[in-house]
């Protein structure tokens, strides 16, 4: 997301969802929406019954891929290179919307003379697709009237991935492609509140809603509403603070809701770091590979047990409702309210309501968020007063950075953190499938899931199976140079030859003990989706 | 934008419509009800069960309101004796080929077929003949199937081809022996099924089921609580339905204003882990090697001591948190106010930031 917050000003989606029937070319990139978010699928399906156009740019002949007008079918981290290799095209072919890049861009021609490198025949090698294809997505793309791309973990969760989305920025800007309905770049969210989470301020850079903690004025606003003096110093990131824990330099770490010592890549060094504090609290409500070095468990409520918001992916604050009791008596929100209060600082809320209304009194973009709004309306930020409906479309006259211009920015291809090589010759591929969820602490409790797919499977191309010697539902280990686990072989034409496939929601068989420890520089994001790794039987 | 520029009336009230409208848009606009069995908002209208056929002044033979677009002028009338006698015989023929076993249906309260001829005041009996005695359909762990209760309305198969686009079911057979089922009749599995369970939520009979929910509670006996989904960022809502403190089933909220009704697997099924044994359910404290349980109290103070005694020996930079993309809004908001308010230091971070 700070890759579209740097090209367009905001880390989030431009669009409705309900807007994409209307689509006339849809370019999906890196995301498998039947599968990771099925009720965004039912809509684009809509689009391409009604006789959209699709592009798709994905290492795996995805569902959406075998129906695709053209499959760029490319080499798992080449993104940068397949679109620069597409804006190459548009310029080369006079495509571009001149006057949207004269009247509302800067950068152009940084961003010109980088894409010239990038010629579809070079890029035909870079990235594996055909040159033949990229001009036809290019054409596609450019020439539809309501064009949006929508794209998934697949562009960010590579150790390019804040310049992989500031490239799919560059192409929609070229075009023009942005500010209209039905026209401008989605990205899903892969969990229900990474949206909210990162509007609300959980980062170290940042007071909640994108205000930054090195500007004064902001700082003040909220040092007078919680009545404390606040650190301008920016805090350490997630993987900072393990690091120095690994230095016995970072001590105590409370960690809410969340399991890194499963769902991080490189799993041992997490691991390692979480041994390393003096003291852990986690709370979550399960037990989980980390609470295993926590030393204080609290039990958290599950969404149905409290009152809160949700936002979701096309910035829609939404609630959840207290159905039945919190199963320990209290729900995150009292627990953080009596911790403060107990080291000195008194906070104290009587129902979630009162803590939006302070949210909407400090953040600009949910300034005009109630709980009472939300029983009757339906409210996508920025929404900065009572009285202001939310906002559908993003970027209809500006852009949110300063200037209201958005910014080109010229990117060089370089590839995925770990190569394949004579040793580890495949690429592993992370992902969902349509019947897990994450770390599979939720979906593996339901028995009737458990029942219809009860296990890992390594999915395989026939070429690649056939080289090894595999069949189908033979148990093989998958090694990497930081591991190694067993799973059972599915042999399949979702994967090309080269490439193989797990998700990484069963615990007996770890898949983050195999993927890399490349993340990317500016947001820490891990490389989930391409390292290298060899499978033997 | 097409315009509203239509004058119709419904029984008698006047509202605007556009070109595009039907005449059952237009009763909605105006409050009237027109009982329909085939129509589902999620699917293009299909006119098959004529349930909805009413009268228009002028126009000399009953029209359907679900596919029937408005003609400026038009006046509408969908409670006349005719219309009344018309929908009594369409219930009619149907209950003659349904077991009408209300007292033991799962769909009891919840079913379109039984409101409606509670209304019009239809039995079976009248047209009495041949009758389906098909096998029930049990064979996975989501959706029990009794072809008998079908009443061949189509929803399910249209939401499974046209919305979901997952080829699961389609007709079967010709005449009487048509019914919705999968190709030859196979058990469903992940092979052919997505196990979304949207065929059962367009069901207006008790034909397709829920199976986790079967026995556990009628629908009039369910607290129905409005809420977001908590797996991926889509943001669907839905109903969980609670019977004595205990979420028994979900059901679809048709009105939600990103799914209108629409759940995968994991929104429709996958809510057990709330009541699941393995949750935690006490606090836990950490001595030596063992991890035993303790009271709230007994946590609190010892996390309040131990991140104090931190902070006053290694300063601010010592301490932090994560937080969570699968807490809510005022979570995330507090524990970002807490690190910074209490830890007085920035380390708060989502550990799985993209």
């Amino acid at each position: 997301m700070a890759g579209l917050a740097t090209s367009l000003g905001a880390g989030a989606a431009t669009n409705s969802l309900s807007q994409m029937p209307d689509i006339d070319t849809l370019f999906l990139f890196g995301s498998n929406p039947t599968e990771a978010h099925p009720i965004v699928s039912i809509y684009l399906k809509q689009a391409l019954r009604k006789g959209a156009k699709l592009v798709v740019g994905d290492p795996r002949q995805t569902w959406m891929a075998r129906r695709a007008d053209v499959w760029l079918n490319l080499n798992p981290g080449s993104n940068i290179a397949l679109l620069n290799g597409i804006i190459h095209v548009i310029l080369k072919k006079g495509w571009e919307n001149k006057e949207f890049i004269k009247n509302r861009t800067e950068g152009f021609n940084e961003l010109k003379k980088k894409v010239k490198e990038y010629t579809p025949e070079k890029v035909e090698k870079i990235t594996g697709v055909s040159k033949e294809r990229i001009i036809e997505a290019a054409r596609l793309y450019s020439q539809a009237d309501k064009a949006m791309i929508v794209y998934g973990l697949g562009v960010t969760e590579h150790q390019t991935g804040t310049e992989n989305s500031m490239a799919i920025a560059n192409l929609a800007l070229v075009c023009g492609h942005i500010g209209r309905p039905s026209t401008g770049i989605m990205a899903l969210r892969g969990q229900n509140n990474v949206q909210g989470s990162s509007d609300l301020g959980p980062l170290p850079a940042t007071l909640p809603g994108y205000q930054s903690v090195t500007d004064p004025k902001l700082r003040a606003k909220f040092e007078q509403a919680w009545g404390v003096s606040l650190s301008p110093e920016i805090g350490l990131k997630s993987v900072e603070m393990l690091d120095k824990a690994i230095e016995k330099r970072f001590k105590g770490l409370f960690i809410l809701g969340e399991d890194p010592a499963q769902t991080d890549p490189n799993a041992h060094e997490v691991r390692k770091a979480l041994e390393s504090l003096e003291f852990l609290v986690v709370q979550d409500i399960f037990h989980t590979e980390t609470s295993k070095y926590a030393h204080v468990i609290l039990p958290g409520a599950s969404y149905a047990e409290k009152d809160g918001t949700f936002t979701n992916g096309e910035r829609r604050v939404q609630r959840i409702r207290k159905a039945i009791e919190p199963v320990a008596g209290m729900a995150e929100w009292q627990v953080i309210c009596e911790i403060a209060t107990r080291m000195g600082y008194s906070m104290h809320y009587e129902h979630p309501s009162e803590i939006m209304d302070e949210i909407a009194s400090l953040v600009p973009i949910y300034g005009g968020i109630s709980y009472e709004r939300l029983e009757n309306e339906s409210l996508q930020w920025p929404c900065p007063d009572k009285d202001h409906p939310g906002t559908t479309t993003l970027y209809t006259d500006l852009f949110s950075r300063p200037g209201g211009l958005a910014k080109f920015m010229a990117l060089d291809h370089k590839g995925p953190g770990e190569k394949t090589n004579r040793e580890y010759p495949l690429t592993l591929i992370t992902g969902r499938v349509r019947e897990h969820y994450n770390n599979g602490s939720m979906t593996r409790r339901v028995p009737e899931i458990l029942e219809v797919r009860p296990e890992e499977l390594l999915e395989m191309s026939s070429e690649d199976a056939k080289k090894l010697k595999i069949s189908n539902g033979d148990m093989v280990k998958v090694l990497s140079k930081r591991g190694k686990i067993k799973v059972r072989v599915k042999i399949t034409d979702r994967s090309q030859k080269g490439n193989v496939f797990l998700t990484f929601h069963f615990p007996d068989a770890l898949t983050n003990l195999l993927t890399s420890e490349h993340r990317d520089p500016i947001t820490g994001t891990p490389e989930y989706k391409a390292c290298a790794v060899k499978v033997e039987k | 934008m097409t315009e509203n520029n239509l004058k119709v009336t419904i029984n008698g009230r006047e509202v605007l419509c556009s070109r595009n409208e039907t005449i059952l848009d237009a009763a909605r606009k105006a409050d009237v009800n027109i009982p329909t069995l085939c129509y589902d908002d999620r699917l293009e209208p299909y006119g098959g069960c004529r349930l909805c056929i009413v009268e228009i002044k002028d126009v000399p033979r009953p029209v359907p309101a679900c596919t029937t677009r408005v003609k400026d002028g038009w006046e509408v009338l969908t409670e006349t004796v005719e219309v009344r006698r018309m929908r009594k015989n369409i219930l009619s023929l149907l209950l003659s080929n349904h077991p009408n076993d209300c007292m033991r249906c799962e769909a009891t309260g919840n079913c379109a077929l039984q409101t409606y001829s509670y209304e019009y005041g239809v039995d079976g009996d009248r047209f009495a003949g041949e009758s389906w005695n098909l096998p029930i359909k049990d064979d996975n762990p989501f959706i029990v199937y009794d072809p008998n209760k079908c009443i061949l309305c189509g929803r399910c198969v249209r939401i499974c081809n046209d919305v979901v686009m997952a080829g699961t079911i389609e007709m079967t057979g010709r005449g009487f022996d048509s019914k919705p089922d999968t190709s030859f009749g196979k058990p469903r599995t992940l092979d052919n099924c997505e196990f979304c369970g949207q065929c059962v939520s367009t069901c207006p009979t008790g034909a397709l089921i829920d199976k986790k929910g079967c026995g556990k509670g009628r629908a009039y006996e369910m607290k129905k609580v409005k809420t977001t989904c908590s797996y991926c960022g889509t943001g669907c809502s839905y109903y969980l339905n609670v019977k004595e403190g205990e979420v028994i089933k979900v059901t679809s909220d048709y009105e939600g204003p990103v799914n209108k009704g629409n759940l995968c697997i994991k929104g429709r099924y996958g809510y057990d882990f709330i009541h699941s044994p393995e949750r935690i359910t006490t606090p836990i404290i950490r001595k030596g090697d063992k991890q035993v349980e303790a009271t709230w109290d007994e946590a609190l103070d010892l996390i309040a001591k131990r991140f104090g005694e931190i902070l006053e020996k290694s300063g601010p930079s010592a301490l932090g948190g994560f937080s969570s993309a699968r807490c809510s809004n005022e979570e995330n908001y507090l524990l970002s106010k807490l690190v910074r308010t209490v830890f007085k230091s920035n380390n708060v971070d989502c550990c799985a930031r993209v």
